[in-house]
């Protein structure tokens, strides 16, 4: 392909962005839809019209798992690979949809027609398996559903031809409280924001202590005030809403819910912190995972510029001028940090800042940013709405309103539970049908794990905080297994920056498989315990901090899961080592006892 | 034995060295601790070493590992060591990570095998070497720590002979060993 061919898609692409730098991720995202790879030229091209160096655009594309530069197949398969789909089976319809295709995981096929690999968490953990076709989710797969795929993909289909029920995301609300229960319409919570005037909008702010939802749990009053109070810089000097919708906590799907079905809550809510911050932009992250709501997103937007909630003299405030627009991400879970959010909102590589200085001050290309999760923006509109002590009145003294949560594993009902803050472990597994649980992973992979005799415990800041997973794992689940998805899952998604995080988890993930392979001793535990050290105390970012966290957990409370495994108390070697005389023997001919090792 | 004898005769900690897959510079770095090594002789005695010629290790305190695990004779030396040495560390990048021998894993050792002795240029009527003396190679080259379990761990290409006597003294003292930043830099 030569230049000119390349300008062609691209030129377009590039004048929608305004030649903008800061679009690159974007960018790429969209010039790969043309082909479904980025070619080498293309990347000069880019570099070129964008005065970038050749290594920024390339690192980029690189970076991000759902951005390719080498021809993956025309379809390309993705099985999601959180512990939830394994437990409904994902590895064995896998290997059966690499059978029935004559494809190798990793590997495009040699017709280039497909390929086929495992991704993280896709989000569909309540209606599992999960996975992506060329981008598109389909969720609830089978033995039947993978085969008729598998046709599908022989044939040559359209993907827009695949039956309709395939692409189907359930919601799964099986517990409404005030928020899922509430009944606003959309502008509502803006109307009453304006009426209050910004200040008033604060102060319920600072009387709701509202915490954030995303995990962290920062007070989302003293983020806001310090925004506003914050100045602006430079030529382009205005205040950001950033909304964090990169759920890629394995386990979380509360977000995916509140986009689909509660997306004007969630521009409301955008739009008062906008308008109490004194931001004029908002902007949506939205995980690659979720780009089927992409469309419908868009549209509500568009819907709102025209009721006049978004646009210039929202709601008719002079002077109040908000819009929203939607990035999307390209599968890189480290961006779920809001520095490395903020990177790839940039246009760069997902990897975390130095804080300070924190967003608030110095954010979004360099202005104050305040960054907030999904479910946080919805409840400043209810807040807005209905005051701060209405809210305050809900929850615990320090975890006021109410908390969505995922629940998905071993349960009858799996699907999207909303509690008032403090509720007990208990009473979720008794309202989602857990019948025999022995451990329940709360927060995701880089959660706790809490075994039987801690289901007393509650969920609140004041004891298990948790950003909205509750993965339950029967009395039959090896939780060593699950150690070790989640040791994987760290692993791949480290963003390579710093040693400690980078090594170390691959490290973890190794020492894992040789337990796992049977030739595991007590000193390889050791050794992952005495990473775990390093990884805690030296890690660049939270996801290198937290990555052993699920092994240190379910080492304290699960034991005997990783001995059974144990092959030896002392030391085993981490290969067959008279197997790798094999080939030297072959070749002599030689089968004396000097050729193979005696214990 | 007597009490007071026990006393006055403080036993000296026994120390073994080898080298398996590796090139001898790791015990060159450590003979660059110079007059030290009078200081050492006064706190250890070396058992099985290059340095002494002793074939094989008695019960040692310490032993020394430079180099990989490239064949079936590193293995044994290698059990051996972890058998009779009461700490074991690996010294230098080759037994640390395999090294520069380790470079030969992205190749078939067969397939190597092959070309050296029988389909290489210039070789006639070439036979791969069988004699039951010699040790085989193995299909990978490996890091002593994934055949046996290693205590300490000294790095460098090789460690410098202040690196080897700081790490030495330190552990001889009864101080968990700890190689300062100046130590560990090598630009």
């Amino acid at each position: 392909m030569d230049d000119f061919k390349h300008c062609a898609y691209l030129d377009p692409i590039l004048t929608r962005f305004e030649n903008r730098s800061d679009y690159l991720v974007q960018i790429l995202r969209e010039a790969q839809d043309c082909f479904g790879y980025l070619h080498q030229d293309a990347i000069d091209y880019l570099a070129t019209k964008l005065n970038l160096p050749r290594a920024r655009v390339e690192g980029a594309a690189s970076f991000y798992s759902f951005l390719h530069l080498q021809p993956p197949g025309r379809y390309r398969v993705l099985f999601s690979d959180n512990i939830t789909d394994r437990m409904l089976g994902n590895q064995a319809l896998m290997e059966r949809f690499c059978r029935n295709l004559w494809v190798e995981p990793g590997k495009p096929a040699e017709d280039g027609l497909v390929s086929v690999d495992f991704t993280s968490c896709t989000g569909m953990c309540d209606q599992g398996p999960a996975l992506l076709v060329n981008g598109h989710v389909l969720t609830r797969m089978s033995v039947e559903r993978v085969d008729r795929i598998s046709e599908l993909i022989r044939g040559k289909v359209a993907l827009t031809d695949w039956p309709h029920e395939y692409f189907v995301v359930a919601d799964n609300i099986r517990r409404r409280d005030v928020l899922l229960g509430g009944d606003w319409q959309a502008g509502e919570p803006i109307r009453a924001a304006l009426a209050r005037g910004a200040d008033g909008v604060l102060a319920e702010m600072k009387l709701s202590n509202l915490r954030g939802r995303g995990g962290a749990g920062f007070t989302t009053a003293v983020k806001w005030e310090s925004a506003r109070l914050a100045p602006c810089q430079g030529e382009r000097a205005e205040r950001y809403i950033v909304c964090n919708a990169d759920e890629g906590e394995p386990g979380t799907f509360k977000d995916r819910v509140l986009l689909n079905s509660y997306a004007d809550l969630l521009f409301d809510g955008m739009t008062v912190a906008g308008f109490a911050v004194g931001a004029t932009k908002g902007l949506v992250y939205l995980r690659g995972e979720y780009r089927y709501l992409l469309p419908k997103l868009l549209a509500n937007l568009e819907r709102r510029r025209i009721d006049g909630l978004l646009g210039t003299t929202v709601c008719g405030q002079v002077g109040f001028d908000f819009d929203i627009e939607i990035h999307l991400g390209a599968g890189a879970y480290v961006c779920g940090e809001e520095t490395a959010l903020i990177e790839s909102l940039e246009g760069k590589r997902g990897v975390p800042r130095v804080r300070p200085p924190f967003p608030v001050t110095r954010g979004y290309l360099g202005q104050p940013t305040v960054v907030n999760n999904v479910e946080t923006l919805c409840k400043a509109a209810t807040i807005a709405l209905n005051g701060g002590a209405w809210f305050a009145g809900l929850g615990t003294k320090q975890s006021t309103g109410t908390k969505l949560i995922s629940v998905s594993g071993d349960v009858e009902v799996p699907g999207i539970y909303e509690y008032p803050f403090g509720v007990s472990v208990d009473r979720v597994l008794n309202d989602c049908g857990a019948g025999n649980a022995q451990a329940v992973q709360i927060s995701g992979a880089s959660g706790v794990c809490l075994a039987v005799h801690e289901f007393g415990r509650r969920i609140a800041f004041e004891d298990v905080p948790t950003a909205g997973a509750f993965m339950v794992f029967g009395a039959h689940r090896d939780m060593f297994e699950v150690a070790r998805n989640f040791s994987h899952f760290f692993a791949h998604e480290s963003c390579g920056f710093c040693t400690p995080c980078r090594v170390g988890t691959a490290l973890v993930a190794k020492l894992m498989d040789k337990v796992a392979s049977g030739s595991g001793s007590q000193y390889d535990i050791n050794e992952i315990v005495s990473l775990q050290r390093v990884m805690q105390a030296a890690s660049h970012c939270g996801l290198g901090q937290a990555a052993c966290n699920p092994v240190m957990d379910t080492l304290q409370k699960f034991r005997p899961a990783y001995e059974r495994h144990l092959r030896a108390l002392d030391f085993e070697p981490s290969f067959d080592l008279d197997e790798s005389l094999a080939t030297s023997r072959q070749l002599t001919g030689r089968d004396d006892s000097g050729a193979h090792f005696g214990q | 034995m007597d009490a007071m004898d026990a006393v006055a005769v403080k036993p000296k900690v026994r120390v073994a060295t080898t080298s398996l897959a590796g090139c001898f510079g790791c015990h060159m770095s450590f003979l660059d601790i110079d007059e030290r090594l009078l200081e050492l002789v006064e706190l250890v005695e070396f058992d099985r070493s290059p340095l002494t010629d002793i074939k094989h290790c008695g019960p040692c305190d310490i032993g020394l590992i430079e180099g990989g695990v490239c064949n079936s004779e590193n293995v044994h030396v290698l059990r051996e060591f972890r058998k009779n040495c009461k700490v074991l560390i690996a010294i230098g990048a080759c037994a640390i990570n395999g090294g520069l021998p380790a470079l030969r894993n992205s190749f078939d050792i067969g397939r190597c095998l092959q070309e050296v002795y029988l389909t290489g240029l210039n070789v006639e009527n070439g036979q791969v070497p069988n004699d039951p003396e010699l040790p085989l190679p193995l299909d990978q080259v490996h890091p002593i720590h994934e055949v046996v379990r290693i205590d300490y761990f000294i790095p460098g290409c090789p460690p410098s002979g202040d690196a080897i006597w700081k790490f030495l003294t330190d552990l001889l003292a009864g101080r968990t060993p700890r190689l300062g930043h100046p130590l560990l830099r090598f630009d």
